[in-house]
């Protein structure tokens, strides 16, 4: 193997069955490239992915969100295995953009702390058992979740009559 | 006062040196400028490879880059000032010594650049600021932070020593944060929103007018036109001091 990190990707088909035969009740759906998980079963799939020692996704690569405006938020996790040498595995979920509410994955990796505080920031999306869920790129008090598509930013080109 | 060359340069001849107080003094006060060690984005690497021996900013003087503002009295603004970072901008720049400078550099901390339409970046610290020198570029290379240097020396050369400092006295109101962005939007005794006169309306525009006339003007007939600030891509000067001399093109090409 070259020196480096080259990560093999892992067959999702499989992963996509492990899991659902390690987990009952739970259903992931392969859409491409992305499993889709349902908002509920985060957090047991995740420390599934985690402790399975075949998968033993021991790094959280990535965590973001996607807006798809009227009705949906996506939150996107990417997973790595550093011991095992392969991902990322995309996974994501479904949320109500009305109330975007979901399991914080911080107790799994401690990482996501701030990936989570971010995606609240900027999508406003709720994470539930967060540690420490404030906003860390905007300033407090700011208002709103600028990476929402329907965000409004102010105009600095108006007339101020404040100043 | 002014010393006639003719005069000046006879009485060289015989080694008599004659010069002003005022032209003593920002002699040095040009040579020996501090700039404030403060760098926000990709335009520092560039300030720091001025500073660095290529470019070798100590040719002009400047090298002596202080980590304290109150050792400092020139702030180059390297790189995109957001609005979370602008507060602390202006509060650096109060507690600079005066008479104390401002070059702007680079795209972003002119007018926004790239991030002009972001809803988290400040467009342009001359809104809070005084800004002497503006320097175009993403980011402006080494020689052409050098070129802005040259010209605030010219600057502060041009000015009486008395006029400089009674200038620069005052501190600058810093804003702060609000519901979407700073509070106040910009300081008016510094910058005023751009304005242009009303677009008149010519005829009342109907379906035959419409169709035959095609949509002229810098709008074309998108709706009305905005005025966006730029940035000086002839002149680099602050228009609040330009008058001292006229804008001059742009020495390493035009752009």
């Amino acid at each position: 193997m070259p020196v480096g990190l080259h990560l093999m990707r892992p067959a999702l088909e499989g992963l996509k069955s492990a899991v659902e035969g390690g987990l009952p009740g739970v259903t992931l759906q392969l859409e491409g490239s992305v499993l889709m998980v349902e908002a509920k079963d985060v957090p047991r799939v995740c420390r599934f992915l985690k402790d399975t020692p075949a998968y033993e996704m021991d790094y959280l690569a990535n965590l973001t969100a996607i807006d798809y405006p009227p009705d949906t938020l996506e939150v996107v996790y990417h997973l790595c295995s550093m011991r095992q040498k392969h991902g990322p595995v995309a996974l994501r979920v479904k949320l109500p953009r009305a109330n975007p509410v979901i399991a914080s994955v911080t107790p799994i990796w401690r990482g996501a702390e701030f990936q989570e505080r971010e995606v609240y920031d900027l999508f406003g999306v709720i994470f539930e058992g967060h540690p420490d869920l404030r906003r860390i790129l905007m300033w407090e008090g700011f208002k709103g979740h600028p990476m929402r598509k329907d965000y409004v930013p102010e105009d600095q080109d108006a007339p101020d009559e404040r100043a | 006062m002014m010393v006639d060359e003719g005069l000046k340069s006879e009485l060289r001849k015989q080694g008599v040196y004659v010069t002003t107080w005022d032209q003593l003094v920002n002699w040095g006060r040009s040579n020996s400028i501090w700039p404030l060690q403060f760098g926000l984005a990709c335009c520092a690497i560039e300030m720091i490879a001025t500073a660095a021996s290529r470019y070798d900013i100590a040719r002009f003087g400047s090298e002596i880059f202080r980590a304290s503002p109150r050792q400092a009295d020139l702030m180059i603004v390297a790189g995109t000032v957001t609005k979370k970072m602008a507060p602390q901008v202006v509060r650096l720049y109060n507690q600079m010594a005066e008479p104390k400078y401002v070059i702007s550099m680079g795209a972003c901390a002119t007018s926004g650049g790239p991030f002009h339409k972001g809803y988290n970046v400040l467009k342009g610290i001359d809104r809070y600021i005084p800004v002497d020198v503006y320097i175009p570029g993403c980011p402006p290379t080494p020689e052409a932070l050098l070129d802005g240097l040259m010209r605030l020396q010219e600057r502060i050369k041009a000015r009486p020593f008395k006029a400089a400092m009674d200038e620069k006295q005052g501190e600058y109101a810093v804003p702060a944060y609000g519901d979407r962005g700073l509070l106040p939007r910009y300081n008016p005794g510094v910058w005023r929103p751009p304005t242009l006169p009303p677009v008149v309306a010519t005829a009342t525009p109907t379906s035959s007018a419409s169709s035959s006339t095609p949509p002229s003007g810098p709008g074309l007939g998108r709706g009305p036109r905005r005025l966006y600030f730029s940035g000086p891509v002839g002149g680099m000067f602050a228009p609040h001091g330009a008058s001292w001399r006229g804008p001059r093109a742009c020495p390493w090409g035009s752009t």
